[in-house]
């Protein structure tokens, strides 16, 4: 037992590492998205923000902590404590258990022993598992609004669960283009295609698919402008009604988890990754390449971290019927066609700068719903002969 | 939608009477939508163009509340005063009209005729001899400025009420008539009703700037 675990140490050292980094690193980050996010939220809005705890408030993520942490540990009478108990737990492993294929930073493909920027590198279903665990965290969401024995929590569960259902087809649909150009669901090998220039990267080649598979991402996260599941001013908090103090907290880190793993693919996948014109690939590099690759990947997760943001700031609620039929018949449709385009290019062995030819999807969706938003607004003249308002306005 | 003449003509009658079919009745209309709406992309990016545009102006509404205070109106109805007359007495006749008109019930007086003996009592019939207001019951709607007919009570610019126990925001007259030396003093609320001429206590009183400096305590508060 002692001896296997001597002679696997070479293998099993690297992966260990890479875990004591995520688990350390994550929570904090989660931490600091919160100010981070409070502070962007207040310049929107020409406020200040936090300011009070620290030189510009900098310690104002760490004061929250110390003071959920030290909150008392409500539990209401009418709830099923174990599921209760459950529920926040599995929503955050499963957030962070997706974290195991990421590479968080460069990891050249051809896995030489020692360190690297991903806990299990070379995962030849990599993005597949991805999306997989990370959509279990719906679980998490549902069971903690049934436990919850509140028809608030349980309405937020409700919606979570369809959302949840919604979302994946887009989800998956979307990258199936980028792995049918790449040919392989290892995320390491997706982002080593885009080696080379910048036009290299996919968002260039699959537009269609980046915007479907951000809008759909985003509504996995549960954010606003998607975050029916809770809310407020409708469901009171929706799923968390029922929960405060650590609990709380422990749903909340998996939703920004969720965001960093949300803007990790979208930089992986569609920005290049760690690959930034004129500089080296990570096979064979230096450890300051290594460094400034991963500063590079950083840089593309911030970027796409601070869009997030801004978005929830900028954009407002939609309606339970408009997030079903976005991703019915908007994003669906469109993440099918564009899928087609790709197989078709690529059966055919059709030049790849056809693929660029797949930006005209949204627009031809566009003028399909702007006919029909037109022609269903054209009817309202003999509507007004004598028919209440209500039913004289439909909006598609 | 059906055609409203194909329904049975007393149903489509009583669907004209209602008010929504009615002439006078402005409908909106329903915006025609371009391709350029329909894409979303273009109002999503000046979404965005405007939260970002905002966030860089740097032109924060903030105020940072303990260092820079704000700037009080000078009729903001805050913690009360009881005004002296020139004699340094209280201004109060014990009218009770204030805790008649008070809605909230917080104000409450125990009247005492003047001591007639006395040279500095002596044009005065009534005073209180108690007067206490719960700060915590008002309301500070400033029915009680409006109605005291001597303008004695008065609501000065002191927001920041605060106190460790109920009890300390009771406040009795000397509290009420400290409240009165400290605002004037400091010039921070200069006396502001000058409405009767009701005996000798109800004397046109200076205003903050050309006042007389305050005068002294006088012999019954
Ligand atoms: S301000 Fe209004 S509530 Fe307060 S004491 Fe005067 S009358 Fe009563
Ligand atoms: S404060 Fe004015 S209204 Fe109230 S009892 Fe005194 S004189 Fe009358």
């Amino acid at each position: 037992m002692i001896n296997t675990l001597f002679e696997s140490w070479p293998v099993l050292w690297p992966a260990l590492a890479a875990i004591g980094v995520i688990l350390a690193v994550v929570p904090f980050l989660g931490l600091y998205m919160t100010f981070v996010e409070r502070k962007i939220a207040a310049y929107v809005q020409d406020r200040v923000g936090p300011n009070r705890v620290g030189p510009f408030g900098l310690f104002q993520a760490i004061a929250d902590g110390i003071k959920i942490f030290l909150k008392e540990q409500l539990i209401p009478d009418h709830v099923f404590t174990a599921l209760y108990f459950l529920a926040p737990a599995f929503s955050l492993i499963t957030a962070m258990f997706a974290l195991v294929v990421m590479p968080f930073g460069p990891v050249a493909t051809d896995y030489k022993d020692g360190f690297r920027f991903v806990v299990a590198p070379g995962i030849d279903i990599g993005i597949l598992m991805m999306l997989a665990i990370s959509s279990l965290s719906a679980y998490g969401i549902i069971i903690g609004g049934w436990a919850s024995n509140n028809k608030y929590s349980i309405y937020g569960a409700i919606r979570s669960c369809a959302q949840f259902i919604s979302y994946e087809i887009p989800l998956g649909l979307s990258i199936l283009g980028v792995i049918a150009i790449t040919g392989s669901l290892n995320i390491e090998k997706i982002v080593e295609a885009q080696s080379g220039s910048l036009l290299d990267w996919n968002v260039f080649w699959q537009p269609v698919a980046m915007l479907v598979f951000f809008t759909a991402a985003l509504a996995e996260t549960n954010r606003l402008p998607f975050d029916l599941p809770e809310c407020e001013q409708e469901l009171v908090g929706g799923f968390h009604t029922e929960y405060s103090g650590i609990k709380f907290v422990l749903y909340f880190l998996a939703e920004y988890t969720h965001i960093v793993t949300v803007s990790f693919l979208t930089a992986l996948l569609f920005l290049g990754g760690w690959h930034f014109p004129g500089l080296p690939g990570p096979s064979g590099a230096s450890t300051p390449i290594l460094l400034l690759g991963l500063g590079v990947l950083l840089a593309k997760v911030a970027l796409v971290v601070l869009v997030i943001i801004l978005l929830r700031w900028s954009l407002p609620r939609f309606r339970f019927d408009q997030l079903m039929g976005l991703a019915w018949k908007g994003l669906i449709p469109l993440g099918l066609v564009n899928l087609v385009g790709v197989a078709i290019v690529l059966s055919l062995g059709l030049p790849k700068h056809l693929l660029i030819a797949t930006v005209i999807l949204p627009v031809l969706a566009a003028y399909y719903s702007a006919a029909k938003f037109n022609a269903s607004m054209a009817t309202t003249d003999a509507m007004r002969q004598g028919l209440s308002p209500q039913g004289a306005v439909s909006y598609e | 939608m059906s055609d409203p003449k194909k329904n049975d003509p007393q149903k489509n009658e009583a669907q004209m009477n209602k008010p929504s079919a009615k002439k006078s009745v402005k409908w909106g209309e329903a915006p025609k939508m371009s391709i350029l709406d329909a894409l979303y992309l273009p109002a999503i990016a000046s979404g965005l163009a405007t939260a970002v545009r905002h966030a860089v102006s740097g032109k924060a509404t903030t105020r940072q509340y303990p260092e820079a205070e704000p700037e009080i109106p000078p009729n903001y109805r805050g913690v009360h005063r009881l005004n002296r007359d020139e004699a340094g007495r209280v201004k109060c006749v014990a009218c009770y009209m204030c805790q008649t008109a008070c809605p909230a019930n917080c104000i409450e007086i125990i009247a005492a005729p003047a001591p007639k003996d006395d040279p500095h009592w002596k044009d005065r019939d009534k005073f209180p001899a108690t007067f206490t207001i719960d700060e915590l019951r008002c309301i500070y709607c400033g029915m009680c400025e409006e109605a005291c007919p001597v303008d004695a009570i008065e609501l000065t610019s002191i927001y920041d009420l605060t106190g460790m126990t109920r009890e300390e925001m009771i406040f009795d007259k000397e509290k009420l008539l400290s409240v009165f030396d400290e605002t004037v003093k400091s010039g921070q609320d200069p006396v502001r009703t000058n409405r009767g001429n009701l005996g000798p206590a109800a004397e046109l009183s200076p205003t903050a700037k050309d006042a007389p400096p305050p005068p002294g305590r006088g012999k019954s508060g």
